[in-house]
């Protein structure tokens, strides 16, 4: 188990800081989120060229960089504090990690190294309009047509599924679970924007008549699915963690700045035992979101239970963080000119994306055997 | 610390301790003369600097001469009790005298320590001391009281912070005293706690003498002293409590092995209660099946938010050591370690009450675990209070990691004899 970072790992870290710094300001993200893509090709395409952040975590035999969760992480957790707008948890984390871990050697070969160079983007299509996560709770249906699959049914919560170019649905052949792919303008497939609280993070509808798929992978995919997603969580986790920790450094900042009753109330004891507090909060999850990661990178035998631990540390901390943040900047920090709100959305989409805490806790101790 | 030494690998310290230890470890060794024999090999204390006992070895290097030592059932230096913080902070700010009279005997175990600093007046505000030392015919003159004071009925010799200079502000008046505990005007009595034990002591001072030699450092730099003692001691707390988890490990026959039980068993038995101060996590699944609450979602959600909060705890710890073995800048995780050790003994014994239900009424022989539980519900209000509470924790957090205002403090550049309140000037 890796228990600290590397100084290449830091570099890194900290490079990426700067990049999204100097093309990521509040500003970008709030014309972005105006947009109905949420999105911009070219910062999308400059981010794949500059940075080749595509593949992070993909081997590097599909287009990918050959790096482990650690590294993933590292890059959610720098996007999560700059509020980056980009369908990277979308097509880089979901997507790719289930082609990944769900693909024969041939379709990872033909269809990851277009996504890992960002050319093209795909969506994970899983849950459905009961919102649940488990493989149990899949109810759309596949057939089989000739020599592919027709997909009937509905998918919801689906990240970036309005602008994706592929889209892998998750889809029942019987008692078994199969990934399948379609393309997006496949006739029968309907797309809708989803009205969303969080508009940073765009999530769609998608109906499914009867449309044109195929089928990737071999028998049932519900426990590389359960891994997809617990990969997802950890990364997940990392922004969670990164955004938490920004929002703590913007209260602290403000409580410095900010004079009533003739000093800067970061000089009362109630702001600064909230600080405290934050500081806790925000580095115990960091702490598990770090040691999910290096678990993973490790194929530990809990990785699981502490995928779930990370997400549901993470759910917890970055919401209280952002409800704290708020506070700290009184009346201000209930404006919509105030930048907390971007963070303290984000908090809350992310509290239940993948499952709420009371979910992932659950499942954590199951993961256990508890 | 020295920077400029060569270090072995860990690899080369292995086989050096390795070898080292198969020509000279017997268990037909007296535990003193064992100690002095490792101490003069500069094993017993690898961490420490070199020309005092040590190695200049970085706590990764530590670690394999410790593991080398359990895996041949070697006897290590002393180390249960306050005595580590006598030792810190001797290496820290005494002179060579001071060192060389003290720190051998830390080690072998041949004195015990305590901690004289809490006041019954001042206790977050420990700079606040009134505690007296005045020279007289050359020798420190000590009167006062002080509370809260582990292990002082079995201590050879106490840490004394007390007020030398009652003209000058409150932290630079204070100074540091090496105090023989074995003398007529130091009286020892026992405090009883809220749950039965009585680990701590009232310690009285009647013109008890401190020796101008065992003053550490100069008259009014006592308050620098007192805060590397403390740092000490919270970096303890985060880690369980001081010593705790020393005792147990395979029982090895043999007398000096028996020396060592009794030297232990003796040193902690003021720890005892120490584990289930500290919540007792360990305990709350098996507890859960015990009583069926494992099935009850709720409780299993409360035993969730436990076990992610004491595990979370525990490994950012152990980021923050890794990170700092690492040579890496201390980040915010290490300074959080005590505050936490106190959420994680509040949840669980939240938790331990859930679970026990009706049960959490009882304690002794009809408790559940013959009472352990109970002693968990009624020892874990003392982890947010000793070694300094929870609030003076989030005020140090917040003004030396988060650099926020000092709280405004009436008292601290006036002379000290003219704050109100103040006795004894």
């Amino acid at each position: 188990m890796q228990w600290a970072f590397t100084a290449e790992q830091l570099e890194f870290r900290a490079v990426l800081r700067r990049y999204f710094q100097d093309h990521c300001p509040p500003a970008e993200a709030r014309r972005l989120m105006q947009t109905e893509a949420g999105w911009d090709k070219a910062f999308w395409r400059a981010l794949n060229d500059d940075l080749g952040l595509g593949g992070v975590h993909i081997p590097e035999i599909f287009g990918g960089q050959g790096f482990g969760l650690i590294e993933l992480g590292i890059v959610l957790e720098e996007m999560g504090r700059a509020l980056v707008c980009a369908p990277y948890f979308a097509s880089s984390v979901l997507a790719a990690t289930a082609i990944s871990n769900i693909g024969t050697e041939a379709e990872k070969a033909e269809l990851l190294p277009s996504l890992c160079l960002g050319e093209r983007t795909a969506a994970l299509a899983v849950t459905e309009t009961n919102g649940r996560w488990e493989p149990g709770a899949i109810e759309m249906t596949a057939t089989p047509a000739g020599a592919g699959w027709r997909l009937s049914g509905v998918k919801s919560f689906v990240v970036d599924g309005l602008t994706a170019d592929l889209i892998l649905a998750v889809a029942r052949d019987g008692a078994e679970l199969g990934l399948f792919v379609v393309e997006a303008g496949a006739a029968g497939l309907g797309r809708r924007a989803l009205a969303v609280l969080d508009p940073t993070r765009k999530l769609a509808r998608l109906d499914f008549a009867d449309v044109e798929a195929r089928r990737i992978g071999e028998g049932d995919i519900s426990d590389a699915l359960g891994r997809t997603l617990q990969i997802a969580a950890v990364a997940l986790s990392h922004e969670m963690v990164g955004g938490a920790e920004k929002l703590r450094e913007s209260a602290l900042e403000f409580a410095k700045l900010r004079v009533q009753f003739g000093q800067p109330i970061a000089a009362f004891q109630s702001m600064k035992h909230k600080q405290a507090d934050m500081l806790v909060d925000v580095e115990l999850a960091k702490t598990a979101a770090y040691v999910a990661a290096a678990s993973g990178d490790d194929a530990a035998e809990d990785f699981a239970a502490l995928a779930h631990m990370a997400k549901a540390a993470a759910s917890e901390a970055y919401l209280q963080t952002a409800i704290h943040t708020i506070q700290i900047h009184g009346g201000i920090g209930f404006t919509w000119e105030n930048d907390t709100h971007l963070w303290f959305k984000r908090a809350k989409s992310s509290e239940v994306f993948l499952g709420d805490g009371a979910w992932n806790r659950e499942q954590m101790m199951r993961a256990w055997g508890h | 610390m020295a920077t400029n030494v060569t270090l072995p690998s860990p690899d080369g310290a292995r086989a050096e301790i390795r070898a080292w230890l198969a020509d000279n470890w017997r268990d037909t060794y007296g535990l003193v003369e064992w100690r002095n024999i490792l101490l003069d090999a500069g094993w017993a204390a690898p961490g420490w600097p070199k020309a005092w006992f040590g190695r200049d070895y970085t706590p990764p290097l530590v670690a394999v001469v410790e593991e080398e030592m359990r895996r041949v059932g070697a006897v290590g230096p002393a180390r249960a009790g306050p005595r580590n913080l006598a030792s810190a902070t001797i290496l820290a700010h005494g002179n060579d005298d001071q060192k060389a009279r003290f720190l051998r005997r830390i080690l072998t175990g041949e004195d015990s320590w305590c901690q004289l600093f809490s006041e019954p007046g001042n206790g977050s505000d420990l700079a606040g001391a009134v505690t007296r030392a005045d020279l007289k015919g050359g020798q420190w003159i000590v009167n006062g009281q002080k509370v809260w004071t582990t292990s002082a009925h079995h201590a050879d010799w106490g840490l004394l912070v007390a007020r030398t200079d009652w003209d000058a502000p409150k932290h630079q008046g204070l100074s540091y005293f090496l105090l023989n505990m074995r003398q007529p005007g130091v009286e020892v009595r026992p405090l009883r706690q809220m749950n039965g034990h009585a680990s701590f002591n009232e310690v009285f001072f009647t013109d008890a003498v401190a020796e101008p030699e065992n003053l550490l450092g100069r008259p009014g730099e006592g308050w620098a002293a007192a805060t590397t003692t403390l740092m000490h001691e919270r970096r303890g707390f985060a880690g369980g409590g001081a010593g705790v988890g020393l005792a147990g490990g395979q029982a090895r026959k043999g007398p000096i092995h028996e020396e060592e039980r009794v030297e232990t068993a003796h040193a902690m038995e003021p720890y005892s209660w120490y584990p289930q101060r500290a919540g007792r996590v360990d305990l709350v699944i098996e507890r859960a099946r015990e009583t069926g609450a494992i099935a009850d979602p709720v409780a299993r959600q409360e035993i969730a938010k436990l076990l992610i909060l004491s595990k979370s705890a525990e490994w950012t710890a152990r980021r923050a050591r890794t990170a700092q073995a690492q040579g890496q800048q201390p980040g915010p995780e290490g300074s959080i370690g005590k505050l936490v050790a106190s959420h994680v003994a509040r949840a669980a014994a939240r938790v331990h009450t859930q679970i026990s239900g009706a049960d959490a009424m009882l304690s002794g022989v009809d408790g559940p675990r013959d009472g352990i539980i109970a002693e968990v519900l009624i020892s874990t209000p003392a982890v947010s209070i000793a070694g300094g509470t929870d609030e003076i924790q989030k005020n140090i957090i917040a003004e030396r990691v988060l650099g926020m205002p000092k709280d405004n403090s009436i008292d601290p550049s006036r002379p000290f004899r003219d704050i109100s309140g103040v006795k004894g000037a």
